[in-house]
């Protein structure tokens, strides 16, 4: 059912909440003597986010005339976008590598991005898709040239720009041949009319051209060129950002455009899964491979984001509701894993000037507490139990079972998995296993370090939800209706 | 109490951790002794708990009816069961493992760098091995497996020899290859049991047999069987999977070798017999003569490898490959057409694991005592050595007369580990020969040579470090003290006692033997 504009406002809250929030940071920015109070402001705004969206109820109502959707998966990812999203804002407050003066405008930004990303993952007309992505896009491209003075930040603004831009240009072509084969932007419409469209190259030429725009967004290989620019050149903090919650909305749209346009009756209409399967696979691989070499954490890291995004490409190669629950699952604990890797590194990087590899030596020994938890993110990254990582990775896999031409993906990975351990057990080696007597250790920053304990400890703690959260996220893309 | 103990066993070392954890944030973490009280403590009721365990343990009951097995529901919506139980082929293991444990804390007791992270992460390895034994559960048995993997990660590289990061992440990915290939074909018994989806070891037992499915040609059970060998023979180590064993027994620390070499090793083959053997005897029955020849090829080459190191660890490490091929080919032997020689070659397997667990758990010990003492443990230094008047030459030479208790120990071990009569090792190796001879005459005729080979690098080590002219460089080598001697006299009490006496391990292990002989001779 499709709602009128003005009634669409109350199931808008949230957002219109954010939107509040973005008018006061500028509002009180403009004014010198009221910019202290942005930051107390902002929690607040984030909490009555939060607020807000715990007492919106999902539907399946289509809202401001068919353009977004309020349902059960969007408010779900929504849940993973803001706990993301909220954790970097509190981190940012300390970090020194943002100015102190620009520090206002970069919070707005932020929250530009997070209603992008809300707008991401409950778009059901091709046009809001565009909208949304581009939303997410152009701030994204301020924050990683955020440090002004920095060269290599400039350098991946300026990529991320023109690399960002030509994907979404091929993208928007390909949906205006979707436009052009169905005459509507609305993606329910589209399924309908797509299934009796008979040319089949037109077809799959605008799928693969939308692909590429989701496939830069998400940093899919051949698609994934800016990430690791990207990720070594902004502030680390900025990188932390971008390596989850963007993802996480990526996702979202491609579960709704494929399953909504292409999955006719349940089962693909248009041999997608073979594609993705195929990218999955080289997704992985490469992201593993180039992550071998790397030196620096932050490069290193976004390496292994790829290769995480490679690996949930697996499940999304396959059409069933185990699989884009496996999706979700993953990507909760991806979220508090890879996240918790970043906070330490953020950090070792403010406390100790770590960047590289070599950076970290020794730092296990004298900063025990804090590098325990950087071993158990990097275990659950590794997918070895007991951590969630594993029981992530467990999941993803058992969907190759029932569909078993796809098992070969299954070997590429777990081989995968292997590698990925050389690399991320070369940070561990160099905290451990070599000694550093010259490290002086430095007064632990008190809000990082409960947000580290609190994100990293899901990674053991996730036996006490994970049966329930399997449940509740399998009830909720079951009573979606999507397949 | 009964249906606890198996709990306990397992979590009791981690209850250690924790206790350490809240030890180390008082005042007492400025007696670094302390935390070596609590793992020797936890360690040692952890034994006692054991012992109880054997008195109170009834072979001929199965599983299903023991009072110690537990079974509870843990993740509902994937059929996943906190079920651990224990019968007659995990019992020797778990004794095993308990006495190494306790003993090793002792060993370690010099350990002077970073205390408290060494016995945590000691006990955590402990829990792990515990795990592994009593579970019946295949994904429980899988996350036991890999808890281990990063206390031993970091025991061999915090705490090892010089080449100690290398060692410790090739011992890692290689396990960790295996274990990944472990995973899928756990997953496929997992989805394609015909009953419904189940981890449930026992259950599969009947289930697994009568899966039908194909993958690219192949049958799915024979898949399987290959992704579960992968995961189980890199453990044990077979021929050509070995290369991380002797790295990695070198570099590690006196305990963990023993640890890996005593408890670890046997992983393998305790796998291969709890869930390849009884899950698909089909592929068992196939696979037997590849796995006997896996067992010679292992015999042979650990074997003469070991007869071509200067440095008196590797050799040792060398002859843990020699001795786990006695146990494959042991384990091959089930096929075997007379009922005899298929219960002689499976007891003697089994046998071997347990009594190798206490041979080599003695000679890295005495290693481990020569090593502190000398500071090296060349046999014959090599020709590349930093001294260039020393390279080539004799390193020890005659110090038997200068420690004559070691010597003593020294030759029982030895002897022990090429097989001596009336010690343990010779009843398991002619067990597993006579097995092997029953089922694959040609391979168990070469493999018999490996007697020879395993004397030859024994007596050859014993010669040139104990006999000759004495090296007057040592005449400051003290004997064993009495805590050496406390360590090694239980050690040294089994072998002699297994040597002349085997009916109490026999007893223990032989009627659960029977009922898998049973299960696979069915399917020939």
């Amino acid at each position: 059912m499709i709602v009128s504009n003005i009634n669409s406002l109350s199931s808008y809250l949230p957002e219109l909440m954010i939107l509040v929030m973005i008018l006061v940071t500028f509002l009180y920015e403009s004014i010198k003597s009221y910019r202290k109070y942005v930051f107390p402001l902002l929690c607040f705004g984030m909490i009555s986010v939060s607020l807000l969206l715990y007492f919106s109820s999902p539907s399946q109502f289509r809202i401001f005339e068919g353009m977004l959707v309020n349902d059960s998966l969007s408010i779900f990812l929504k849940w993973v976008i803001i706990i993301s999203t909220f954790s970097i804002i509190l981190i940012s407050k300390n970090d020194n590598s943002i100015l102190k003066d620009i520090k206002n405008e970069y919070y707005a930004m932020l929250l530009i991005i997070l209603l992008g990303m809300f707008a991401m993952v409950s778009a059901t007309n091709l046009l809001m898709v565009y909208l949304a992505i581009e939303m997410v896009s152009i701030p994204s491209y301020i924050i990683s040239g955020i440090s002004k003075d920095d060269k290599e930040s400039n350098e991946a603004a300026l990529k991320y720009v023109i690399f960002g831009s030509f994907a979404s240009g091929i993208m928007l072509f390909g949906l205006s041949f979707i436009y052009g084969l169905t005459g509507s932007t609305d993606i329910y419409f589209i399924a309908d009319s797509l299934s009796q469209t008979d040319n089949q190259l037109l077809l799959y030429t605008s799928m693969i051209f939308v692909l590429v725009g989701f496939g830069y967004k998400i940093s899919m290989v051949p698609f994934h060129y800016w990430t690791p620019d990207v990720y070594q050149g902004a502030p680390i903090t900025v990188t932390a950002f971008l390596s989850v919650a963007p993802k996480a909305a990526g996702f979202a749209i491609m579960i709704r455009f494929f399953y909504s346009i292409f999955v006719i009756d349940g089962s693909p209409s248009v041999d997608w899964p073979n594609i993705i399967a195929i990218f999955s696979a080289l997704t992985m691989t490469i992201g593993n491979i180039l992550a071998l070499k790397q030196n620096n954490i932050k490069r290193l890291l976004a390496y292994s984001s790829i290769s995480h995004v490679g690996f949930m490409l697996i499940a999304l190669s396959i059409v069933s509701i185990d699989s884009i629950t496996s999706i979700l699952f993953y990507l909760v604990f991806y979220m508090f894993m890879n996240l918790s890797a970043f906070f330490v590194a953020i950090y070792m990087s403010n406390e100790y000037d770590a960047n590289n590899i070599e950076d970290w030596n020794g730092i296990g020994l004298k900063v025990p507490f804090i590098s325990i938890f950087m071993v158990l993110s990097l275990a659950s990254l590794a997918g070895l139990p007991p951590t969630s990582g594993f029981i992530g990775k467990v999941y993803v896999l058992r969907n190759l079972f029932s569909e078993s031409q796809f098992l070969w993906l299954g070997i590429i990975a777990i081989i995968n998995t292997v590698i990925s351990l050389y690399y991320y057990f070369k940070i561990v080696k160099s905290m451990y296993f070599i000694e550093n007597e010259s490290l002086e250790i430095k007064e632990a920053d008190r809000v990082l370090t409960i947000i580290i304990v609190l994100f990293s400890s899901q990674n053991i703690l996730f036996y006490f939800y994970w049966s329930s959260l399997w449940d509740y996220l399998k009830n909720l893309i079951i009573n979606m209706n999507l397949i | 109490m009964e249906s606890w103990i198996l709990t306990l066993l397992i979590f009791l070392p981690i209850m250690g951790v924790l206790v350490m954890c809240v030890v180390s944030m008082s005042n007492l973490s400025q007696n670094k002794d302390f935390y070596k009280y609590i793992a020797l403590f936890t360690t040692g009721i952890q034994l006692i708990l054991s012992g109880f365990l054997y008195l109170n343990f009834d072979p001929t009951k199965s599983v299903l009816d023991s009072p110690f097995t537990v079974q509870l529901d843990w993740i509902s919506s994937f059929n996943i069961q906190y079920y651990i139980g224990v019968d007659g082929l995990s019992m020797p293991m778990v004794l095993l493992s308990a006495l190494l444990s306790f003993l090793c804390i002792g060993i370690s007791w010099s350990i002077t760098k970073n205390v408290f992270g060494y016995f945590a992460l000691f006990l955590l390895l402990d829990a792990g091995m515990m795990g592994v034994f009593l579970s019946l559960d295949f994904f429980l048995f899988y996350i036991f497996w890999e808890v281990m993997l990063l206390p031993m990660y970091f025991l061999i590289g915090m705490w090892g020899g010089p080449q100690r990061h290398y060692a410790a992440i090739k011992f890692f990915l290689y396990t960790l290859f295996g274990s990944v290939f472990m995973l899928l074909g756990m997953l496929a018994l997992f989805y394609y049991a015909p009953d419904g989806n189940t981890f449930n070891l026992i259950a599969l037992i009947e289930q697994a047999p009568r899966i039908e499915a194909s993958l690219w040609g192949f049958d799915m059970r024979f898949l399987i069987w290959i992704a579960l060998f992968i995961g189980f023979a890199i453990k044990v180590p077979v021929f050509p999977f070995h290369t991380w064993l002797p790295l990695a027994h070198v570099e590690a620390p006196t305990a963990i070798s023993v640890i890996l070499a005593g408890v670890l090793l046997k992983m393998g083959t305790y796998g291969l017999l709890r869930i390849s053997y009884p899950l698909l005897p089909g592929e068992v029955v196939n696979f037997a003569y590849i796995l006997a020849f896996l067992g010679i090829v292992n015999i042979l080459w650990g074997a003469t490898c070991a007869i071509a190191q200067i440095d008196l660890k590797k050799m040792v490490a060398y002859s843990s490959v020699s001795h786990m091929g006695y146990v494959l080919l042991g384990m091959a032997s089930i096929v075997a057409t007379e009922p005899a020689g298929a219960e002689a070659g499976l007891n003697g397997a089994v046998m071997q694991m347990f009594n190798h667990g206490t041979i080599t758990a003695m000679l890295f010990m005495l290693v481990g005592v020569l090593y502190d003492q000398a500071h090296h443990r060349w046999i014959v230094f090599p020709d590349d050595y930093k001294d260039k008047e020393l390279a080539g030459k004799l390193a020890f030479g005659g110090i038997a007369s200068q420690m004559p208790i070691f010597n003593g120990f020294i030759i029982l071990a030895f002897f022990a580990g090429l097989g001596l009569p009336a010690l343990s090792g010779f009843i398991s190796e002619a067990l597993c020969f006579i097995g092997g001879f029953s089922a694959f005459r040609v391979l168990t005729i070469i493999g018999t040579l490996g007697i020879l080979l395993n004397a030859i690098y024994f007596l050859r080590a014993y010669q040139r470090i104990f006999q000759g002219p004495f090296n007057e460089k040592y005449k400051d080598l003290k004997d064993m003290t009495k805590k050496d001697l406390a360590i090694i006299l239980p050690l040294a009490f089994l072998t002699l006692l297994f040597g002349v006496y085997p009916q109490p391990l026999m007893n223990i292990i032989s009627s659960s033997l029977t009922d898998l002989i049973n299960i696979v001779q069915k399917a020939i």
